[in-house]
């Protein structure tokens, strides 16, 4: 199973409808969202068949019985995360939204008044139908968990390896925890970059965060046309620093138009639709080739 | 008073509004948040920049006390430790810094260093006092350089404006734990609505009052202006796409700076927060 993930760095540079686009084109079998806080890849792939789902057990967290509590303040003193409060009773609790799991109050509390609980952080799910396997999941609100989402999302397609020969993947926005997770065991990463001061800055950090991998990676430049000093300064960057610049694609109102019909950029026929199934077709040749 | 601007999907114009309306205030502190790509200071090219590296700390084993007895292996729930070969190893990426290890040490065999993971930079940019945190590529959480970015404006009275992190994990969460007022950037597209509904959720969950701007507005379909009449949300300001704008922020200018005409607009978003918060 080949996996190829599409990273931008930046958000809005157009990672989703591109990946729709490809996943279309290639009549991909398997296929995932790793953004797993703002998934929206089964907006423009909709599914016919229920998914099975499954509940996202992250880091476990803490809690606090109070009868047993001897308001001693060790857990207080020890918490690195800011999680422990006391109430103006004097009643200590646990802040579930800033605890990590670590178990330090639960080890350092000598009355064990401390437990740590399982915690559902999100939910995972699996659409399989005959021909293809698509995985996404949704992490619960303001979850400090997301990179191992992203990991069980990956890995919900794994089962099925033997009969993928191409997975698709579509990353999350960043360089931070999901992104690092979804890079792992890739083959290739496309960056999709925008034609803006912030688009060119934001692609370099990604590629410097995903040149720390190995993992070898190739660029394209969406809506090129909004701003052709920009995109020459991005044609530029990759050609100093050896990246791969599979293709432009210019700015196209049809492409706002499929995505609220709910549809992918080459299911219509237009301009930038033409232009992504050009791309596609080198991404594929890079992506054999390594 | 501090206001968080956020989004849900990336790309929106959270840093469009939070630019411009920092900078529609006559005395003001922009912090941009979103410290994996920070992009605030690429339009206000801040002066008389104070730099502040964030350190995190992480463990480090003296060999000769280690005695083997894996008590903090089978402690670190992050399995960042591991004993093999007869040495304790540490695997720095996973390491949350809880400094459990530490703790349940028998021999007192680990100690910790500091390990730079960010920096702050702190400058002026106009009457924008511009307060930006860099992750270095590479580290996995930002979430000490949002702290640290908050701390620098504890004893400050001016007027804040957070541009956050895109999604609605715990980056988002930090960054608006202290915001008295949210505004949602949203774009008029399904995916748009769709992260306009979760974000939502999330400002609900803090209880922050809230607003929605529907930013890039053209004559096609509007469903986030649907999806906000429908569930009666609030919205504050519509900012029509046009090219200029698009062309002016893209090349990092600051539109308000170049077009005065649109200072009034936000000027306007800020009244209206402030008179909501009023009542």
């Amino acid at each position: 199973m080949k996996q190829l993930l599409i990273l931008s760095g930046k958000g809005g540079t157009g990672k989703t409808t591109i990946a729709g686009a490809f996943i279309r084109l290639s009549k991909a079998r398997g296929y995932a969202d790793c953004d797993v806080d703002a998934p929206n890849l089964h907006l423009i792939l909709k599914q016919e068949i229920e998914p099975k789902t499954r509940n996202f057990y992250g880091l476990a967290k803490a809690s606090i019985e109070t009868k047993k509590c001897i308001q001693c303040d060790l857990c207080l003193k020890h918490c690195r995360f800011e999680a422990v409060s006391v109430d103006g009773s004097g009643r200590y609790q646990i802040d579930l939204n800033s605890c990590e799991g670590c178990g330090v109050c639960a080890y350092i509390c000598p009355a064990q008044a401390i437990t740590l609980n399982d915690y559902i952080d999100g939910k995972l799910e699996l659409f399989k139908s005959n021909d293809s396997v698509f995985s996404t999941a949704k992490l619960k609100m303001g979850s400090g968990t997301s990179g191992m989402l992203v990991s069980e999302v990956k890995k919900q397609l794994t089962p099925f390896k033997d009969n993928i020969d191409l997975a698709i993947i579509d990353g999350s926005p960043g360089i931070g925890c999901p992104v690092i997770a979804s890079i792992s065991g890739v083959d290739m990463v496309l960056i999709v970059a925008e034609p803006s001061l912030s688009g060119l800055s934001d692609m370099k950090r990604i590629i410097t965060t995903a040149r720390k991998f190995e993992t070898p990676i190739a660029a394209i430049v969406n809506r090129f046309d909004s701003n052709l000093d920009i995109t020459n300064l991005i044609e530029k960057y990759c050609r100093d620093e050896g990246i791969l610049l599979l293709g432009k694609i210019p700015y196209d109102k049809q492409v706002i138009k499929a995505v609220n019909d709910g549809l992918t950029i080459v299911d219509v026929d237009c301009l930038a639709g033409r232009e992504v199934e050009k791309v596609y077709f080198k991404t594929i040749e890079y992506l054999y080739s390594l | 008073m501090k206001i968080a601007v956020l989004s849900g999907k990336g790309g929106t114009g959270k840093t469009f509004v939070a630019v411009n309306l920092a900078s529609a205030i006559a005395k003001s502190i922009y912090l941009d948040c979103d410290v994996e790509e920070p992009n605030g200071h690429l339009f206000f090219t801040p002066q008389n920049i104070e730099k502040e590296e964030i350190k995190i700390k992480i463990p480090f084993v003296l060999s000769t006390l280690c005695d083997g007895s894996r008590k903090c292996v089978n402690f670190c729930r992050f399995n960042a430790l591991a004993y093999v070969d007869r040495k304790l190893m540490v695997f720095e990426e996973l390491c949350h810094s809880c400094g459990g290890c530490l703790l349940v040490c028998p021999n007192e065999a680990i100690k910790e260093k500091e390990k730079t993971i960010g920096v702050i930079q702190d400058g002026i940019s106009e009457g924008v006092r511009v307060i930006s945190g860099f992750l270095n590529p590479g580290e996995v959480s930002g979430i000490p350089i949002v702290k640290g970015i908050f701390d620098k404006i504890k004893a400050d009275n001016e007027p804040v404006i957070v541009d956050c992190p895109p999604g609605s994990a715990c980056m988002v969460m930090e960054s608006i734990k202290e915001a008295d007022y949210c505004l949602l950037v949203a774009e008029p597209t399904t995916f748009g609505v769709h992260n306009l509904a979760m974000v939502q959720e999330l400002v609900k969950v803090f209880r922050k009052p809230f607003s929605i701007i529907i930013n890039k507005v053209s004559d096609d379909k509007n469903p986030a202006k649907t999806y906000c009449l429908e569930q009666k949300l609030p919205i504050i300001a519509e900012i029509t796409y046009q090219e200029e704008i698009g062309r002016i922020s893209s090349d990092g200018l600051i539109l308000v700076r170049e077009k005065p005409d649109y200072e009034l607009l936000f000027a306007q978003i800020y009244k209206s927060v402030l008179k909501e918060l009023k009542r």
